[in-house]
C-alpha cells in the first residue's frame, strides 16, 4: 500500500506537533483564522485525537481583520476545545495605529511587536506557525524549528541542521522556536486537503457580491465603516474573494465567480499571479520578508 | 528563447481538464504520491537553472514572480538578456548579493502523478554538511555533471555521499549537452567513466540521462535533439522510481512512542509514526527495551479506528495489556525485535564549527529517545574528494569518520542501511544545544552484548559504613594558581585529623602516571578528566571521601563526572580567583610562559575555563587564607551535606 502525498504530509505535520509538545514546555498555536491555519488546527485534532490538542490557540489581532475572521475565530477554538488567547499590543491600541495613516507600521506596531509581546507575556517557549516553504524564497531555507533569540531574532547563517525526522528542540533560557508543521505543504494541497477533509474556512474565500473599491492596484473590501474613501471613491458591488486574508484595508481581492471549493481550486491552477501579490506587505522593498523575519515577523 | 520554454509534453497538471472537469481533476490529484530528491552539483552544472526549469515547467512559477524573475535576471543574471532560472531558487538577500546559495533550501512541484519536494544544496566548503542534510530525507539523488568537464572530483564527492546516506535511486544526469552539440560519443564516454567510480564505491545501479536544464532537453519528454537515447526523460523517470516508505512497509514492524496519549483514565494509547512494517488490531507487540509484551487492542485516529497501518503513517495504538511504556521507547512486533545495546559502530558527519572532541558526553537523539554517548577517536576518517581512509585523531566540520559510540543507556536500535528511523541520529552539544553530527549506526560491538555487570556482596554502601562515614568527592575546580592543590591539601589534613577515610586526586601526580599519555589540548583534557571520574568513582565505590584538585576547564566534563556519582555525592567546590591574581602569583611561572607564546592551550590565556554556574561551595580566594578555604569547606560540609564529618 502507497501512502498518497497528502497523507504523507498529514502524517509529516503530526509528527512534528508531537515533538513538540513532547520535548517543549508551553507551547502554543498561532492562529491567524486563514485557511494554513485552518489546516494547522485540523493537523492538530488530528495529532492528539481524543484528546484535546494540549495548547491553547493564540491570536495575534490587529482589531483589522475582517468581521467574518472574528466570527469564525471563536467558532473554531470552541469546536476544538481549546482555550483562545487573544493580544492586542496596547501600544497600538492607545496611538490608534491603523493601516490607513500608518503604512508599515501598523504591520510593525500590531503584528511583530504584538507577537513578541503575547509570548513574552504568556512565556511561550515553542510557537506553531502556518507558514509554507512554497509561499516566499526566503521561507524555502528556513527549518521546520527555527530559532529565535531571547529577543525574538532570527539568525538565517545560524540555522541547526534537520536530519531525518530528527528535530533538536533544545534550547537555551529564554530563547524561543518558531515551528512550522506545515512547511512542506503547497497552496494547492492546503486546498485539496481542505476539499478531502470538509474543513470550515472564512466565507470570504469564496465569491460573493461585497463592496469594494480600487485603490493602488489593489481591489479592497469595504468591510466595516471605518474604512476611509477618499474625495470621489465610491463602494461598488462587485464579486470578488479573496486567496489570503489579513487586515482588510491591506488585502487585496480578486474579481470570481467561485463559490464553491472545486470552483476556487479550478481558479487557483489556473490563475497566472502567486497568491502573495495580493498582499501590500511583501512589495514593500526586495527580500522584505526576510528582513521582516529577523526582526521578529512571523 | 521563447519557443524553449513550452512543455514539450502534457504531462503536468493538464488545463483543459481543470476547465472542464475540476472534480476528475481532484480525484487524479488526490492520489498522487510523493517523492522526495536532492539534485547535487556545483553552481557551474546548471543546478539552480535545472532546478529553475522544473518549477517553471510545472507552472510553479506565476507572472507577477515571472516579472520579477525578469526583473532580477536583467540586473543580476548571468545570462544576459535571457530569463535566468538559477535567480528563481536562490533565496536569501545575503546569498544572492554573493551569487552563491549557502544553505538547504526545499523546493515544490507536481506532474500528474506525482508531487515532488527538491531539496537543493549549494557546492561550496559547507557542502558536505548540507548535502548530508538534505540527502537524509531524499528518495533519490540527481548527480549533475557538466557535459564539457565530464566526472569531476565533486562528482565523486556528491555519489559518495549519497552512497553514504543510503540513497539507492541515483540518476546520472549529463547536463548542457546542447554546449557539446548533442554528441553521443561525448555522452557515452562520461557515462563509462561513472560506472567505474560508481562500482568501485558500491554503487550498483544508476540511471543516466542526456539533458539540457537550459534548453529543456530530456526534461519533461524526449527531445529530438537526442535520438541516440532511448531511455525515459527526467521527469518520467522521477514519476516511476519506488520511493522508501514502500521498502520500509515490507520490514517488520517498528514505531518509536512519541507521546503517551492520556485524556482520561480509561484511555492510555501510544502515539508515534510508523517506521518500518505494518500493523494490525490483535499483533503481538514487545516494548523495548524492557521487552514487556502485550496485543494491539486499537489501532486509534481522528478518523475511526484502522484495519491495519503502514510504515509513514503517524498513529495512536492502545494495548490490550495495562503496559510499562513512554517516549523514547520501541514498539515492535513481538516476534522480530529489534536488538538493543549500548556501545555501537557508526559513521559520523561532524557538522560544527568546534571540532569532535573524543570522550566528550553529547545528547544523543536517535528515533524518539534522548540518549548521553560519548565518541572515540575516529578508527579512521574519510578524505571526501579523495575517498583515501586517513587516521585521525578527532573530526573538524564537515569531517566523516568512523567512530565507536557509546551511550549511557542500551537503546533499541536497528543498522541504519536496514531502517534509517531507528539507525540514524544526531549529537547535540550539551552546553551550546547545537546540532553538532549526525550518525548512522553500523552494528552493535560485540562487547556491548557480551560483557555484563558481576554483582558484588560487598556493596558500597558496607564499605562506607565499615568506615563510619558517607563517601562523596569534593571536585575542586579553578584557573591554574587559584590554590587548589594547597587548600586540597590542608582539607585532606583536617578530615585525616578527625579519623576520616580519604584520598587527594592531584591534577599534577595524575599526569605523572595514569595520565602521562595525555597533552593539553581539548580532546586530552576531556579524557584527563573522564579517566579522573571513573577513578574517583572507584574510591566512592570504596567508601572514601576524595578529594581532586584539577582545573577541569570544562562544564561538560564535570557534569559528565556529577553524573557518575549517586545524587548528592558530587560536591563541586569553585576555588575563585580572578584570571589577573592567579597570573600575578604565577606559583609554577606557567602564566609567564604561556604569555611568551613557550605553552600552548593555557587554560586562561588561549583555552577557556567555563567556571561553574551553581557550585556546591564556592571559595573566594581574595577574601580569604588557604587555611580558612578549607575550614569553609569542611563548615559547609558538616553544615550541609546530611552527615556531621
Amino acid at each position: 500500500m502507497s501512502l498518497t502525498h497528502l497523507q504523507r504530509l498529514e502524517a509529516e505535520s503530526i509528527h512534528i506537533m508531537r515533538e513538540v509538545v513532547a520535548e517543549a514546555e508551553r507551547p502554543v498555536m498561532l492562529y491567524s483564522v486563514g485557511k494554513d491555519s485552518a489546516v494547522m488546527l485540523h493537523l492538530a485534532k488530528k495529532a492528539f485525537y481524543p484528546s484535546p490538542p494540549p495548547f491553547p490557540l493564540l491570536h495575534v489581532d490587529t482589531t483589522w481583520k475582517f468581521r467574518a475572521m472574528y466570527d469564525l475565530r471563536d467558532k473554531a477554538a470552541a469546536d476544538a476545545g481549546m482555550e483562545l488567547l487573544v493580544y492586542q499590543n496596547p501600544e497600538a491600541k492607545e496611538k490608534g495605529i491603523n493601516p490607513f495613516d500608518h503604512g508599515s507600521l501598523h504591520t510593525d506596531m500590531w503584528k511583530t511587536e504584538g507577537l513578541k509581546q503575547a509570548l513574552d507575556l504568556h512565556g511561550f517557549d515553542a510557537a506553531f506557525g502556518g507558514a509554507r516553504r512554497d509561499e516566499e524564497k526566503s521561507r524555502a531555507k528556513e527549518r521546520v524549528f527555527s530559532f529565535r533569540s531571547a529577543n525574538h531574532r532570527w539568525d538565517p547563517k545560524n540555522q541547526r541542521p534537520e536530519l531525518w525526522r530528527l528535530y533538536n528542540a533544545r534550547k537555551a533560557k529564554g530563547e524561543s522556536m518558531r515551528v512550522f508543521p506545515i512547511s512542506n505543504w503547497t497552496e494547492l494541497d492546503i486546498w485539496q486537503y481542505i476539499h478531502l477533509e470538509n474543513i470550515e474556512i472564512v466565507p470570504l474565500y469564496f465569491s460573493a457580491p461585497r463592496p469594494t473599491v480600487e485603490r493602488d492596484g489593489l481591489l479592497l473590501m469595504v468591510d466595516d465603516d471605518r474604512f476611509r474613501l477618499k474625495d470621489g471613491e465610491v463602494p461598488v458591488e462587485r464579486s470578488i474573494r479573496f486567496r489570503t486574508l489579513g487586515c482588510y484595508p491591506l488585502t487585496g481581492a480578486v474579481e470570481s465567480e467561485a463559490t464553491t471549493l472545486p470552483q476556487v481550486i479550478q481558479e487557483m491552477l489556473l490563475t497566472t499571479t502567486s497568491e502573495r501579490q495580493g498582499r501590500a506587505i511583501d512589495h514593500d522593498q526586495a527580500a522584505s520578508m526576510e528582513k521582516k523575519k529577523q526582526e521578529g515577523y512571523f | 528563447m521563447a519557443d524553449t520554454l513550452t512543455p514539450e509534453a502534457p504531462i503536468y497538471q493538464t488545463d483543459a481538464l481543470i476547465a472542464s472537469d475540476i472534480d476528475a481533476y481532484l480525484d487524479t490529484h488526490q492520489h498522487k504520491t510523493m517523492l522526495r530528491f536532492i539534485t547535487c552539483g556545483s553552481v557551474d552544472d546548471g543546478k539552480s537553472t535545472l532546478i529553475g526549469r522544473l518549477l517553471y515547467d510545472s507552472k510553479m512559477i506565476f507572472e507577477d514572480q515571472l516579472a520579477a524573475l525578469e526583473a532580477d535576471s536583467k540586473r543580476v543574471g548571468t545570462q544576459g538578456q535571457e530569463i535566468d532560472f538559477a535567480l528563481l531558487v536562490d533565496g536569501l538577500a545575503a546569498e544572492r548579493e554573493q551569487g552563491i546559495t549557502i544553505d538547504v533550501a526545499y523546493r515544490f512541484f507536481a506532474t500528474e502523478k506525482r508531487k515532488f519536494i527538491v531539496a537543493d544544496t549549494p557546492g561550496h566548503e559547507q557542502y558536505t554538511r548540507n548535502m548530508v542534510t538534505g540527502a537524509s530525507t531524499a528518495d533519490l539523488a540527481v548527480i549533475l555533471i557538466d557535459a564539457r568537464k565530464g566526472v569531476l572530483v565533486q562528482t565523486r564527492r556528491h555519489s559518495y555521499l549519497a552512497h553514504l546516506i543510503g540513497i539507492r535511486n541515483i540518476v546520472l544526469a549529463v547536463n548542457k549537452m546542447d554546449l557539446v552539440d548533442y554528441d553521443q560519443a561525448v555522452y557515452d564516454g562520461i557515462v563509462k567513466d561513472y560506472a567505474e567510480f560508481a562500482r568501485s564505491i558500491g554503487i550498483t545501479d544508476f540511471t543516466a540521462m542526456p539533458i539540457s536544464g537550459f534548453k529543456g532537453d530530456n526534461i519533461t519528454g524526449s527531445s529530438a535533439n537526442t535520438p541516440w537515447y532511448k531511455g525515459p526523460s527526467l521527469i518520467e523517470h522521477l514519476e516511476t522510481v519506488e520511493v522508501d516508505t514502500e521498502r520500509l512497509s515490507a520490514r517488520p514492524f517498528r514505531m518509536g512512542v512519541q507521546w503517551v496519549n492520556r485524556p482520561n483514565l480509561d484511555f492510555r494509547g501510544f502515539s508515534g509514526l510508523i517506521g518500518s512494517g505494518v500493523i494490525r488490531p490483535g499483533d503481538a507487540v514487545r516494548v523495548l527495551p524492557s521487552g514487556k509484551t502485550s496485543t494491539v487492542k486499537s489501532i486509534v485516529t481522528y478518523d475511526g479506528d484502522l484495519e491495519q497501518a503502514v510504515a509513514g503513517q503517524s498513529v495512536t495504538l492502545t494495548m490490550a495489556d495495562e503496559i510499562d511504556c513512554s517516549r523514547g521507547d520501541v514498539i515492535t512486533i513481538a516476534d522480530a525485535p529489534t536488538e538493543v545495546a549500548d556501545q555501537f559502530e557508526s559513521t559520523i558527519v561532524w557538522m560544527d564549527e568546534a571540532e569532535m572532541l573524543p570522550g566528550r558526553p553529547y545528547l544523543m537523539k536517535i528515533g524518539t529517545s534522548t540518549v548521553t554517548a560519548t565518541i572515540t577517536e575516529p578508527k579512521y576518517e574519510v578524505c571526501v574528494n579523495t575517498l583515501v581512509h586517513q587516521a585521525a585523531k578527532t573530526l573538524a566540520l564537515n569531517g566523516i569518520g568512523v567512530c565507536n559510540i557509546s551511550t549511557d543507556r542500551a537503546i533499541p536500535f536497528e543498522a541504519y542501511a536496514d531502517n534509517p528511523d531507528l539507525g540514524g541520529f544526531i549529537l547535540i552539544d550539551r552546553m551550546t544545544n547545537r546540532t553538532v553530527a549526525a550518525g548512522m549506526i553500523h552494528f552493535a560491538l560485540r562487547r556491548s552484548q557480551n560483557i555484563h555487570w558481576q554483582a558484588t556482596d560487598i556493596t558500597r554502601e558496607h564499605h562506607a559504613a565499615m568506615k563510619n562515614q558517607t563517601a562523596c568527592v569534593l571536585w575542586l575546580t579553578g584557573l591554574s594558581g587559584a590554590g587548589k592543590s594547597t587548600i586540597a591539601n590542608i582539607v585532606e589534613k583536617k578530615l585525616a585529623a578527625s579519623g576520616r577515610h580519604t584520598f587527594l586526586l592531584d591534577g599534577d601526580n595524575v599526569r605523572h602516571g595514569l595520565n602521562k599519555d595525555l597533552g593539553f589540548t581539548d580532546a586530552d583534557r576531556v579524557e584527563n578528566i573522564r579517566r579522573v571520574g571513573e577513578v574517583a568513582k572507584l574510591m566512592t565505590d570504596a567508601g572514601l571521601i576524595v578529594i581532586t584538585a584539577f582545573i577541569s576547564p570544562f562544564r561538560a566534563e564535570r557534569e559528565m563526572v556529577r553524573s557518575m556519582m549517586q545524587p548528592g555525592e558530587f560536591i563541586e567546590v569553585h576555588i575563585d580567583t580572578p584570571l589577573a591574581e592567579a597570573e600575578k602569583r604565577d606559583v609554577k611561572g606557567l602564566y609567564k610562559k604561556a604569555r611568551s607564546g613557550q605553552l600552548k592551550n593555557f587554560t586562561g590565556i588561549d583555552s577557556p575555563y567555563e567556571a561553574p554556574e551553581n557550585p556546591e561551595i564556592r571559595i573566594d580566594t581574595a577574601a580569604m587564607s588557604a587555611e580558612d578555604a578549607a575550614d569553609a569547606i569542611i563548615a559547609q560540609l558538616n553544615a550541609g551535606w546530611a552527615y556531621t564529618i
